[in-house]
């Protein structure tokens, strides 16, 4: 049966995209994006129809090469897999859609071939991260996702390989440390399978191995998930990212660190040993709290819209932190929503930021003004809507995963984080108002400046531009007033077991 | 205490090694020294998972009649070697992707020294 074999499915399609759009290119050219296309298309079916079932009938595993765990490698698709990998897929599809005609503009002719292929592969990586159950394959697709982002992001504009080489070695640290974790727990335990270790770790006791393999597995993937203050090669590799590169890698690449330690902390340790045998969770809600409020208050001075989005990436990827951390139901579930929720405000205000970009030349906030609103208004109406979400204005879906966060803050009696929490809504009511103030109010300061945008023809963005923006703007909306339907169904069942 | 030294040397050589790597990675100017120090860092992690498998006076992996029962602990484990096997392939490519990246920053830049490096890019306004 298709079912049993789900959880292989989806990784396979991304690696088999990779390898078929360069040899299809030898052919015709054009045939990259739309098999690209193709190749997300099916798996987002897939991945939906996955949850669909899993949510039926219970967690599927895959065995590879018919050799049974702990052996053997296992695929295992849980609810929060199957939710994981659906949210993935689905923003890259309609990222994927968007990116068709800025690739055009923003990378040379014999680029797009190899980058589309990359795509695939950084895909077929993040899906293998949520999909496997082995820790060492775990590292092998991280590895492999990580690779094809550094050559994601050097294809971009002048800077982008000096960003991209920085990212390469705090990654390459990061995926370092995490194998080191796993080396740690192999000798400790003897396997490598996540299942199998869950067994074992409560048998063996508490040891110093474990807490230095736990540590070194959190570290690592706080590199990737560019946790506070791992965070440096973050907002250069985002602003100088081409725009597609960038609107990928914000919605996804970060929460696949993320989910990394959801995974290890919550599924694999379990919550009793990592809040009171060694409270690393606590100490990764710290962090958070502090990322939160860093990003917050370094976006509000940038002057340049994709590094704001980037240091406010810094901070969600905070609300994340935090809600794992906080190690109780509505923290979970405000963590796992916000995963969804960020992932579909990130992706419509970096496309927006995209548009801009391939109608005016650049994004720098300072040069905003109302000519804007005049000659995009869909563009900057999407904005207008992404900003109300990053703030957490209700019905919007930002609203909804802070409500749980908040919740699960009061739950654990931590007044602190609770007024963290509430004061970065403020500080992204600032940086984003900043903006939205620019848009709809400031009229041409200059004469030169009103010339000069009245010399720019053509108004608002292509339809296979504008499109996928406004559903991710629709979508901000439809999935907040959604949000009972996706908690109640979906989220209650990916909490730990014992919860 | 000297027992402790004394019977995990091999870790506390790479324990060395690993900080030799990123003291190179994050101090060193030159960003081929940056590579040199990433190399020493993952092969110090090879070195780990393949001296934690290591044993004395015994075999390697494979079914022979002779050894049964008790016996069976002078096998060697194979799993860590063959693991850093696909570390190695790793490694190869993130080295090959970070010269491929050095290349196109000489070839723009005309320098590798960092410091130059941040000037250049100060004074190369898009």
């Amino acid at each position: 049966m298709i079912q049993n074999n789900a959880p292989a499915l989806v990784p396979l399609i991304f690696l088999f995209a990779g390898i078929i759009i360069p040899l299809a290119a030898l052919k015709l050219r054009s045939s990259a994006y739309f098999i690209a296309l193709g190749a997300t298309l099916a798996s987002t079916i897939v991945s939906i129809s996955n949850v669909i079932f899993v949510l039926d009938s219970g967690p599927v595993r895959y065995f590879f090469g018919g050799w049974p765990p702990p052996i053997g490698i296992e695929y295992v698709l849980d609810p929060l897999s199957a939710f994981l990998t659906a949210v993935i897929n689905g923003i890259t599809l309609i990222v994927l859609i968007h990116a068709g005609k800025i690739v055009e503009k923003e990378i040379q002719e014999h680029r797009r071939v190899p980058y589309y292929a990359l795509v695939m592969l950084f895909l077929c990586g993040c899906n293998g991260i949520i999909l496997t159950g082995d820790f060492f394959n775990l590292y092998v697709f991280l590895e492999i996702s990580s690779l094809a982002l550094y050559g994601m992001v050097a294809v971009g504009d002048k800077k982008a390989p000096i960003s991209a080489f920085r990212y390469l070695i705090m990654g390459t640290v990061g995926g370092g440390f995490y194998l080191l974790g796993v080396g740690f727990l192999y000798v400790h335990t003897g396997s490598l399978n996540m299942a199998d270790i869950k067994e074992i770790l409560p048998v063996l006791g508490t040891n110093p191995v474990v807490i230095v393999a736990l540590s070194l597995m959190v570290l690592g993937f706080g590199i990737k998930m560019a946790l506070f203050p791992l965070h440096g090669w973050l907002p250069d590799a985002y602003t100088h990212a081409p725009s597609a590169s960038s609107s990928i890698m914000a919605p996804i690449g970060v929460k696949i660190g993320a989910y990394g330690i959801l995974r290890i902390l919550l599924f694999v340790f379990g919550i009793k040993f990592v809040t009171q045998v060694f409270p690393i969770a606590q100490i990764l809600t710290w962090f958070s709290a502090a990322g939160i409020i860093y990003g917050s208050i370094m976006a509000i001075s940038q002057d340049e819209m994709k590094r704001m989005l980037a240091y406010s990436s810094i901070s969600q990827i905070g609300y994340i932190g935090l809600g794992i951390g906080l190690a109780n139901p509505y923290g979970i579930i405000g963590a796992v929503l916000h995963i969804l929720n960020h992932g579909l405000m990130k992706a419509c205000l970096f496309l927006v930021a995209g548009n801009f970009r391939m109608k005016l030349g650049h994004s720098n906030i300072k040069n905003f003004n109302d000519t804007l609103r005049k000659k995009m208004p869909w563009t900057t109406a999407a904005f207008a809507a992404g900003a109300l979400a990053m703030v957490g204005i209700p019905p919007t879906v930002g609203f909804f995963s802070k409500w749980y966060l908040a919740l699960g803050t009061i739950e654990n009696k931590s007044w602190i984080l609770l007024a963290v929490i509430l004061l970065s809504s403020l500080l992204n009511a600032v940086y984003f108002f900043r903006i939205i103030e620019k848009i709809y109010f400031r009229s041409p300061s200059s004469k030169q400046e009103e010339k000069e945008h009245q010399s720019r023809k053509g108004t608002e963005v292509a339809a296979s531009m504008l499109i996928p923006t406004l559903v991710l703007a629709g979508a901000l909306f439809i999935f907040g007033l959604l949000n009972t339907i996706i908690v109640k169904g979906v989220l209650m069942k990916v909490l730990p077991p014992g919860m | 205490m000297l027992d402790f030294f004394a019977g995990h040397y091999a870790y506390w050589f790479i324990l060395v090694l690993l900080v030799i790597g990123l003291y190179g990675m994050i101090f060193k100017k030159n960003l081929v020294k940056k590579i040199i120090g990433m190399s020493i860092f993952q092969v110090a992690i090879i070195l780990f998972f393949v001296a934690s498998a290591s044993k004395w006076n015994a075999t390697v992996p494979i079914l022979e009649h002779g050894i049964q029962g008790e016996a069976l602990v002078q096998y060697i484990n194979p799993l860590p070697h063959t693991l850093m096997l696909t570390a190695i392939v790793v490694g190869v490519a993130i080295n090959g992707v970070a010269f491929a990246l050095i290349i196109r920053i000489y070839r723009r830049y005309r320098t590798l020294d960092e410091n130059t490096l941040l000037r250049n890019m100060k004074d190369d306004t898009e």
